[in-house]
């Protein structure tokens, strides 16, 4: 009976881990993007058949051509990411950052667009901020609400809300823009009106900003009651109803904080960098920034240092792009996607743990009557071992059929 | 007014097409308990697997008109499939094999997916795209003799008809069959699915990959047929994806009704073009209304709580089997 | 006539860790034979039946089937063995139909369902069963969805079934029928055991009944020649002595007076039904009862966690009924529930001991922030006096082990000051000298004219810490009676609902307390108010 319990068992158990210390943690994550540099590496020597290490030395040298943009993007992803942070900490997934801060600067463009020459400059640039930061609340807080009192699910309603912002900038993109081209141009190009003040040049502003807000969010989420309660909400709902927590309350307030965030975004993109509002201004910065925090581990600090390491590949990778010609700069986008799959994939071994089992240990060690064959071949399924071979099989058979077709195609075209 | 009407129907069933490839594919993968937010990516992949078919087959030709349509619509379908079951298989790895987080590994494959099509799309040689667009689209020539019926509903390309049989394949799969009964439980309550020995990793894996080859058909059809091959590098194709997402939501997770959906979306995107009174602002507005549909669907199925058309339950959840 | 052995066990040992759940059990069932398995909360009787349906894996001994020596691994094991089990809690897809739940994992016919819609009529018409195949299982009531599970085990098959406490969730009447089915299909050849708590329904169903007692088998003794006290002294066991000291403390008048009571379960049906009881200063009164006998509902309710059906629970002569919990805290009552998994309500698992211990008092006072500092110190406090085995105050509580989890837990409730501590299972998975830590806990309190409710597990505990215990059995009370002056085996037969002395002493006045807080006017008044609030709603 004993032998017969031994050969069906799996050769790993996997179980929950409860705790791993922080410099395995970082020892972890390291080996995940180490992995993908040198995947990275692999492609590049392709695509480009350089020396892997001129390539990450052109990319390094890339990112510090212009310390001023690059500090800025930083910021601005920064703010993206602080946005959502607090609603991720309650396990409120807030895809909507994008939207959120679209609204917010389609108002600030619509102050400083109606309002210039009928009130004084410093009323406009209150009032688009103000304004902003209402609709940016607005904005994040529909979703919140009916998260609260209907479950709704917020994953995908913070998704459509992006959308609707987008149709509605683009609205009236159209709409205020007589030539019919759709596009609003930047607003008072010549008067600068309205516009925020420069202090120093016009990207020490929104740098300053985001470190301010950074501070505050720390300090919320670490040493406030609110923050607690934020936190209390995502780690456990029931407790937090135990304690005499108004669980929809909290939603909703934390879902205003984002909302906020995502509004000052906005009047900054209005006043100080873009002047004018378009379906572009926020690419894909809000999808960018949930991976960048949830890479920070929703810390606000360490997130300074995720954003930056996001924005610098990005910067870099572009810089490779142009110098070897590869006639796009969408290299950049490729690169961050893998290193997001490695760290993705490396976050498993921090929260599993994997043990050889009784039977690994014999068949390595050959007793019991156990033969390395059954690594590979055997008749149940073993839990670890069989699907990572199955995995890797049908990758490496999809890339043999690829290329197969491909010459096959060839030869008979 | 009736041209105009028959018009709208027209471009809704050539618009919504791209949406029913990728709204079929994502229903078969959240059916599987997956939301997977990596289609707009998978669909630009498919469309430069696609591309680079259709590439490979042109591909020194100098006489377009002496090639096989039937290898060449094949080729295309079956690199686009290859390249975005390829897609799939990362995604499916990272979320149920390692357990991550659906919402981040969805994300981060939408970025690598745009990002990968943008990059390849300017090494792929487009010069007899046009002409070999011609055997993706109108698949029946003498569509034009029979009136009206035959411009509304003949006079599409192969891939429309394509589509629309995967939507019915995919409904008669789900509905009809063991597999898809199984398929169901997994998404609905892993624990219950795995407690009577049903493979929770294989069907999984098994359709996020079907689903995502799908998916990418998409992307190949908006190449190919919707653009005629005049655009891939500038193809919005990821705006699309969060589309065909928002569409599985608004059809509430049945593709036969994604079929009508899918029209629904494609007529609403395309109703400024057709109706030419409206101006492009008012255009902007009707582009919103998928979205909004959308999120009205999403209110009121929480509200009312239908127990039926819900999303599948374990959507979202990785699976362990000693959390239970 | 010599019985065909249909499933034997022998020498069964399971261990979970430190924790032996199964020693040297020994098992035989008989072919046409429904057999009882009798035994208290964690005697290790779910465990037995999951061996035996191959969820676990024995560390020792052998099963026969028919027999035949047999090895359950998975409970795919177990079906082609032809054994199926009905679990307690239902393994069932909500939006399938009954028949697309039944054929769930069937791989070895063609799929047409409504060849399985006519397979499963025929089974339910053989047996008697009430179902409706078409019908989807978020539809059903809890005694369909229960066919559902076991025409689920038929469909396979099985000759061999397991109900584990099929009749917990059902109404008298619909056990009447569950029991006239359960003995057709004994007839037809199937052999049955049955997990149940309840004495009158084992000498009603059962032909023989088999005990286990802290994971040990006692003994197997035919229906027919026992009665219910032997079966209960089988089942409790004599009673232990305990080192546990029961302070004598001078009482107060009533701190907490609960009057005609009633609450419902999650699921709608009634969980409490028209209870009265009181608890004063300086004493402790225990709640002894089998699990889902209410004793959730009653915490939460007092605690204001969920809402009531009707009746009235008194604070110190004020009605704390629909306050939200904060007030009810902020009035010093003090509720800790350990549930199963430990952490579930009233600690938070991943803050930081610190941050643990200020759940309660975090939104103290003015500032905008939280006094970190002050509950740092109170939390070096608590780690010092209940000896909490902790590297620091900063280490996040679900790295903590059970013991010392709970003891952060029950130190916080306790350093609040309250005056009324509801406490269940503070005990729960702990070693003995953790759980005498929490006694001493406890009695410091009674000292202070604390009033406690005790809701335990463990009989000789309570015998020993309680000065009263309140037996509950399905929402009713079956008696409130001195510690003193009552025996293991009496509270056996009450929590089974095999004696119930409030039938037997027809005291109007069960559980009322004589010096209560209010005069009778001032009950009937509030009693005039609640019914008057309800007509208005109607």
């Amino acid at each position: 009976m004993t032998t017969e319990k031994t050969k069906n068992e799996p050769l790993f158990h996997v179980s929950k881990r409860d705790h791993m210390s922080h410099k395995n943690v970082l020892l972890v994550r390291l080996a995940g993007i180490l992995v993908a540099l040198v995947i990275c590496g692999i492609m590049s020597v392709i695509l480009i058949h350089e020396n892997p290490f001129k390539i990450y030395a052109t990319l390094v040298k890339g990112a510090f051509i212009d310390v001023w943009t690059l500090m800025k993007d930083t910021a601005v992803l920064l703010m993206f990411g602080l946005a959502v942070i607090p609603a991720f900490k309650m396990k409120f997934w807030n895809m909507g950052a994008n939207g959120q801060v679209l609204v917010g600067c389609l108002v600030a463009i619509a102050c400083m667009k109606f309002l210039t020459g009928v009130l004084p400059d410093a009323v406009i640039i209150i009032l688009m901020i103000v304004t902003s930061i209402l609709a940016g609340i607005i904005w994040a807080v529909i979703p919140a609400i009916f998260k609260a009192f209907f479950g709704t699910n917020e994953t995908l309603f913070t998704l459509m809300m992006n959308y609707i912002a987008i149709g509605i900038v683009a609205y009236f993109s159209f709409a205020w823009d007589k030539s019919g081209s759709g596009n609003i141009g930047i607003v008072n190009l010549l008067t600068h009106k309205a516009w925020f003040p420069d202090i120093g040049n016009k990207y020490v502003l929104i740098i300053i900003v985001a470190l301010l807000v950074d501070a505050f969010m720390f300090v919320y989420m670490r040493y406030t009651k609110h923050g607690f309660e934020t936190a209390l909400v995502g780690d456990s709902v029931n407790t937090a109803k135990y304690v005499g927590i108004n669980v929809k309350k909290v939603i909703i307030r934390t879902l205003v904080l984002s909302g906020a965030i995502c509004g000052i975004m906005g009047a900054i993109f209005a006043g100080s960098l873009e002047h004018t509002v378009n379906t572009q201004i926020c690419g894909s910065k809000g999808f960018t920034a949930i991976l960048v925090a949830w890479l920070a581990n929703f810390d606000p600090l360490i997130m300074i240092a995720t954003a930056f390491f996001v924005v610098f590949l990005n910067t870099g990778a572009a810089n490779v792009s142009t110098v070897f010609q590869l006639k796009s700069t969408d290299y950049a986008n490729i690169v961050i996607g893998i290193i997001f799959f490695c760290v993705i994939g490396s976050e498993f071994f921090i929260q599993y743990r994997i043990k050889p089992s009784q039977r690994m240990k014999d068949i390595m060690t050959k007793k019991n009557g156990a033969s390395i064959k059954e690594l590979f071949f055997t008749s149940k399924s073993r839990s670890a071992v069989k699907p990572l071979i199955v995995i890797l099989a049908i990758g490496l058979e999809l890339l043999i059929i690829a290329v197969i077709a491909t010459i096959v195609i060839k030869t008979v075209v | 007014m009736f041209s105009t009407l028959s018009k709208i129907l027209i471009d809704g069933i050539s618009m919504g097409t791209i949406f029913l490839f990728g709204c079929v594919g994502e229903i078969l993968t959240e059916k599987a308990g997956n939301l997977n937010l990596g289609i707009p990516g998978i669909m630009c992949i498919g469309a430069l697997g696609g591309s680079y078919g259709v590439m490979l087959y042109t591909n020194g030709v100098t006489d377009m008109s002496t090639i096989s349509g039937f290898w060449l619509v094949l080729t295309a379908i079956f690199f686009s499939m290859l390249f975005s079951a390829a897609a799939g298989l990362i995604y499916a790895f990272l979320t149920v094999s390692l357990k991550a987080n659906q919402n981040v590994t969805g994300l981060a494959l939408t970025t690598f997916g745009v990002g990968f099509m943008k990059f390849f799309a300017k090494r792929i040689d487009m010069s007899h795209f046009v002409e070999a667009s011609k055997y993706f689209k109108n698949l029946f020539p003498f569509s034009s003799k029979l009136g009206w019926f035959g411009e509304i509903f003949l006079s599409h390309g192969v891939l429309v008809y394509l589509a629309i049989a995967v939507a019915i394949l995919s409904s008669l799969l789900l509905n009809r069959t063991r597999t898809g009964l199984y398929l169901r439980a997994v998404g609905e309550n892993p624990a219950t699915a795995d407690a009577v020995g049903i493979n929770i990793s294989k069907y999984k894996y098994g359709f996020i990959v079907l689903g995502s080859a799908i998916a990418g058909l998409g992307g190949l059809y908006y190449v190919m047929d919707k653009t005629a091959g005049t655009t891939l590098a500038e193809a919005p194709i990821d705006s699309f994806g969060w589309l065909a997402v928002a569409l599985v939501i608004a059809t509430m997770w049945k593709p036969t009704v994604a079929i009508f959906g899918s029209i629904l979306f494609g007529a609403l995107s395309m109703l400024a073009i057709d109706l030419k009174a409206l101006s492009f602002s008012d255009l902007k507005i009707f582009e919103m209304f998928p979205y909004i549909i959308t999120v009205l669907v999403l209110i009121l199925t929480s509200i009312f709580g239908k127990k039926d058309i819900q999303p599948p339950a374990s959507l979202g959840q990785s699976y362990f089997r000693e959390d239970r | 006539m010599s019985k065909e052995i249909a499933l034997e066990l022998r020498n069964i040992t399971k261990k979970f860790d430190k924790v032996t759940a199964n020693k040297n059990v020994n098992l035989v069932v008989y072919k046409n034979e429904i057999l009882s398995l009798l035994g208290e909360n964690g005697s290790g009787k779910t465990t037995l039946m999951n061996i035996i349906s191959g969820i676990y894996f024995p560390d020792e001994g052998e099963i026969f089937v028919y027999g035949k020596p047999a090895v359950i691994a998975s409970p795919k094991d177990a079906f082609k063995y032809k054994i199926g089990m009905v679990h307690q809690h239902f393994k069932l897809v909500d939006t399938f139909t009954a028949a697309q739940n039944i054929i769930l994992g069937v791989n070895n016919e063609k799929y047409n369902i409504k060849l399985v819609n006519s397979r499963v009529r025929e089974i339910a018409e053989k047996y008697g069963f009430d179902i409706d195949p078409k019908k989807k299982v978020h539809d059903m009531s809890v005694s369909e969805k229960q066919t559902v599970e076991i025409i689920k085990v038929l469909y396979r098959g099985a000759d061999i079934l397991i109900l584990d406490e099929p009749t917990a969730v059902l109404t008298p009447q619909e056990i009447e029928k569950l029991f006239a089915i359960l003995k057709k299909m004994r007839d037809d050849g199937k052999s049955i055991i049955i997990i149940t708590h309840k004495l009158n329904e084992v000498m009603e169903i059962s032909d023989r009944v088999s005990i286990l007692r802290k994971g040990e088998y006692i003994g197997t003794v035919n229906t027919s020649e026992t009665n219910e006290k032997q079966l209960t002294e089988m089942m409790v066991g004599k009673k232990l002595e305990l080192k546990i000291e029961r302070a004598v403390v001078e009482r107060t008048k009533p701190l907490l007076e609960i009057r005609n009571l009633s609450i419902n379960s999650d699921d709608g049906n009634p969980a409490i039904k028209n209870i009265s009881f009181y608890i004063r200063g300086g004493e402790i009164l225990g709640v002894a009862g089998i699990t889902g006998c209410g004793q959730k509902e009653l915490c939460e309710a007092i605690a204001g966690l969920r809402k009531i059906n009707s009746g009235f629970i008194m604070h110190k002569g004020e009605s704390i009924v629909g306050l939200p919990p904060k007030e009810i805290i902020e009035k010093g009552i003090s509720m800790s529930f350990i549930p199963e998994d430990r952490l579930g309500m009233g600690l938070a698992p991943s803050f930081s001991i610190t941050d643990n211990v200020m759940l309660k008092t975090y939104g103290d006072g003015k500032s905008p922030f939280v006094n970190r500092e002050a509950a740092r110190e109170k939390a070096k406090q608590l780690i010092d006096k209940l000896e909490i085995a902790t590297p620091s105050t900063e280490i996040p509580i679900r790295r903590l082990s059970g013991g010392n989890v709970q003891k952060v837990l029950v130190g916080r409730e306790i350093s609040s000051n309250p005056n009324v501590i509801v406490t269940a299972y503070p005990v729960r998975g702990l070693d003995i000298n953790s759980a005498y830590a929490i006694y001493d806990i406890l009695n410091e309190q009674k000292k202070r004219q604390t009033g406690i409710l005790f809701v335990g597990e463990d009989l000789d505990v309570m015998l020993a810490l309680c000065d009263k215990i309140m037996v509950l059995c399905h929402g009713e009370v079956m008696g409130i009676v001195h510690a003193s002056k009552v025996t293991k085996e009496e509270l056996g037969l009450m929590m089974t609902g095999a004696m119930n002395l409030t039938v037997e002493q027809k005291d109007k006045n069960y559980g009322i307390a004589k010096d209560s807080n209010l005069t009778d006017n001032e009950w009937q008044n509030a009693a005039d108010e609640q019914n008057g609030g309800q007509n208005d709603d109607n």
